[in-house]
């Protein structure tokens, strides 16, 4: 269904109107703006107009301890918060050169994939709010809060848990949470594909989102484009198998990517199903991981004082979003020089002025919901 | 590819315009050569830099220098590269590579807005995540902060700790 | 009020009271929230209207609109940028209005009160606030509770009459 139509200007005097979304909107994913610049409802030109949550996490990390940073950094992309966590820890490892115990290697795969879990269900549910579809959303977080009581019961939060440090985690496995991980499993396993039938395959959803928004591999890796989003446009590249870190590679696991099943290869509907199947390899990777997982004290390799040698680092780590990557400065003593986040969505955002030219208004808030930001991490 | 052998391919095509840094794995440019190299690692056929994974501004703070270090990958060679390019603080120009990788397009307007090293050749170099009628750039080490922004306060009142 | 009243309709089918009490128990029992999420306490605002801590069978309803709503949940870190949106939003809503300050960051700078250059150490710099809602996030039962404790404080007006502190 393409709606990339011309109109006679001969027959009506039409005008450029300049239409302003946000920044605060139900269907934008945080506060961002967008500055349509439309022909009746074709739109010209976007221009996304981010900032308005800008919190200068950067110049906090310039005054802080390597410790107290981070707290911080859960609250930057706080759907996924365990990721953001373990991509500063691993930054800093690889800048100190500490060698973990396995015990915390598989504990941080458990936690890193019932997270992805968790920051997908919230993806696809609000994806199918802003299409119109009420009930998935109702059902995936419903699923959602079960994840959300493991956290809970693991180390003390919700949402923001400042569980993964340098060098460890802070709490051990309690006693029964592999018993409960195991459980919310086999309870959660057959939901997938009850999400399957009531939206993946609904005639209704798949007019409105195959074909369109259709991101060309070439394109997004210029842009710079990682994670689901890049997957889905037939690119397969994951940080988790191409530039492996932790106990991944001793974990069997495929990386789903978009085929064009529905339509054309990199619409909104390859990104939608991408996630879903990363649900699916998520748990397989939990139920590996829940097996192999040895014995051991998760706090043996802390350091007293978190004080790397001189240099820089440049570490990338798989989140729900994409790539993030930490570059540190450090001169020697416990505060950063400097510290920056190169956050997944920021790039994946500013491909939507390439793309959504010649598509209607309601195309737009797909192809942004398909997209998965978090403005959160794009502003810092 | 291992960073000697990058840099064996970077003299033979572009000798005399960098500076290699062994140990740290990085090459440094001066901003006058900067876009004559940039166009060698992503066009040359056995370094092919297809991805810009981060472009950060950076204030060491003990120099009358501001700098920005850019990353690069390569997705089919699999190889990794850091380029620094340092500028006066004075007058910080360098020259914007946003039309050879699209990446650096927002990353070079955040480090303008948070810095203000101005890239020449950039397609619409302004303020991104401050507003636009900011004075200052907040990530400098001898940045002052204001006393309001439109009126408001910005620092916070501790009077009813003390 | 509500006790009373079910009691009063289990025993006759007319009611004496003042009109005040009316008007304070409409306009406490159907609170229309108008959905403010700027940051992480946005998520938990979902979380509490989603089915495990539903807040509609308080009637508290979400709205997209500023004018269809009586209560503001400002949840989230309020920045410089965003402060003049917020001030317009405010006025944009109808009398009577509340505002709910939900978390640390719109109480009062939050954990970015140190060296945040852009943002604003509380959103009752520049909006009245009536309740503040501590946490970080807070949970779901947490904002739960600060409507409740609004509707305590609804329930105490007198619409009618103009007192000393109005």
């Amino acid at each position: 269904m393409n709606t990339k139509t011309h109109i006679d200007q001969s027959l009506i005097k039409t005008d450029e109107m300049v239409l302003n979304m946000g920044p605060q909107h139900p269907s934008t994913h945080g506060v961002l703006r967008l500055k349509i610049h439309t022909d009746g409802e074709i739109v010209r030109k976007i221009e996304p107009i981010i900032g308005y949550l800008h919190r200068c996490f950067e110049k906090h990390c310039e005054n802080l301890g390597y410790e107290q940073i981070v707290p911080f950094t859960d609250r930057c992309d706080y759907i996924a918060s365990m990721h953001m966590n373990h991509g500063y820890a691993l930054a800093l490892e690889r800048l100190m050169g500490i060698e973990l115990p396995p015990r915390v290697e598989y504990i941080r795969v458990i936690v890193g994939e019932l997270q992805r879990i968790a920051s997908h269900l919230v993806a696809l549910g609000t994806f199918g709010l802003d299409i119109g579809a009420i009930t998935p959303f109702t059902w995936m977080i419903r699923d959602r809060e079960r994840v959300l009581d493991l956290f809970e019961y693991l180390c003390g939060a919700r949402l923001l848990y400042n569980y993964i440090w340098v060098g460890g985690v802070s709490h051990d496995l309690p006693e029964k949470f592999i018993r409960r991980t195991k459980e919310f499993l086999d309870y959660f396993t057959p939901q997938i594909d009850e999400f399957d039938q009531l939206l993946t395959f609904n005639k209704i959803f798949i007019e409105r989102t195959a074909d369109v928004g259709i991101l060309p591999p070439d394109v997004a890796v210029n842009y710079g484009v990682t994670g689901p989003s890049l997957r889905g446009s037939g690119v397969n590249w994951d940080l988790r198998k191409n530039d492996s870190y932790s106990v991944y590679p001793d974990l069997e696991f495929d990386i789903p990517v978009g085929t064009g099943q529905m339509g054309s290869v990199g619409d909104c509907w390859d990104r939608y199903y991408v996630r879903m199947l990363e649900i699916r390899e998520s748990i397989r990777i939990i139920n590996q991981a829940l097996k192999a997982i040895p014995a051991g004290d998760v706090h043996a390799a802390i350091p007293k004082k978190v004080r790397p040698p001189k240099g820089s680092v440049y570490s990338r780590f798989e989140t729900a979003r994409g790539e993030l990557g930490y570059y540190i400065i450090s001169d020697g003593k416990n505060i950063p020089v400097r510290l920056k986040m190169r956050s997944p969505a920021f790039c994946n955002l500013s491909v939507i002025s390439e793309i959504a030219e010649g598509w209607m208004i309601s195309d737009i808030i797909a192809i942004l919901g398909s997209l998965d930001i978090v403005l959160g991490e794009i502003d810092r | 590819m291992e960073f000697s052998q990058i840099k064996k391919v970077l003299d033979i095509r572009c000798s005399g315009l960098f500076e290699a840094e062994i140990d740290r794995h990085t090459i440094r440019v001066l901003p006058e050569n900067w876009l004559t190299v940039a166009k060698v690692l992503k066009a040359d056929a056995d370094l092919t830099f297809d991805s810009l994974m981060c472009l950060s501004g950076f204030d060491l703070g003990d120099s009358d220098m501001l700098g920005i270090a850019c990353h690069f990958y390569s997705m089919d060679k699999g190889h990794m590269l850091e380029v620094i390019i340092e500028t006066p603080k004075k007058n910080p120009t360098i020259p914007s590579i946003a039309n050879i990788w699209r990446t650096a397009d927002w990353h070079e307007r955040e480090v303008y807005d948070l810095y203000g090293i101005i890239f020449e050749g950039h397609p619409d170099l302004k303020r991104i995540l401050l507003p636009d009628d900011w004075e200052g750039h907040p990530l400098r080490k001898d940045y002052v902060q204001a006393e309001t922004y439109h009126g408001i306060t910005i620092k916070k009142d501790k009077t009813y700790w003390e | 009020m509500e006790l009373t009243l079910l009691n009063k309709f289990d025993q006759d089918n007319i009611i004496m009271g003042k009109l005040d009490e009316l008007i304070n128990w409409s306009r406490a029992n159907s609170q229309w929230y108008f959905q403010f999420g700027l940051a992480c306490c946005a998520i938990e605002m979902m979380a509490a209207a989603a089915p495990r801590h539903d807040l509609e069978r308080f009637g508290a309803m979400p709205r997209a609109t500023p004018r269809q709503s009586d209560v503001m949940i400002v949840a989230g870190t309020v920045s410089l940028k965003m402060a003049e949106r917020v001030k317009r939003l405010y006025e944009q809503m109808a009398d009577p209005k509340y505002v709910i300050s939900m978390g640390s960051c719109s109480n009062s700078g939050g954990p970015y009160w140190q060296y945040g250059y852009h943002v604003l150490k509380g959103v009752d710099q520049i909006i009245p606030v009536d309740i503040y809602v501590p946490g970080c996030p807070p949970r779901p039962e947490a904002l739960l509770q600060g409507l409740l404790e609004l509707r305590k404080k609804i329930r105490e007006e007198t619409p009618l009459r103009k007192t000393v502190n109005e």
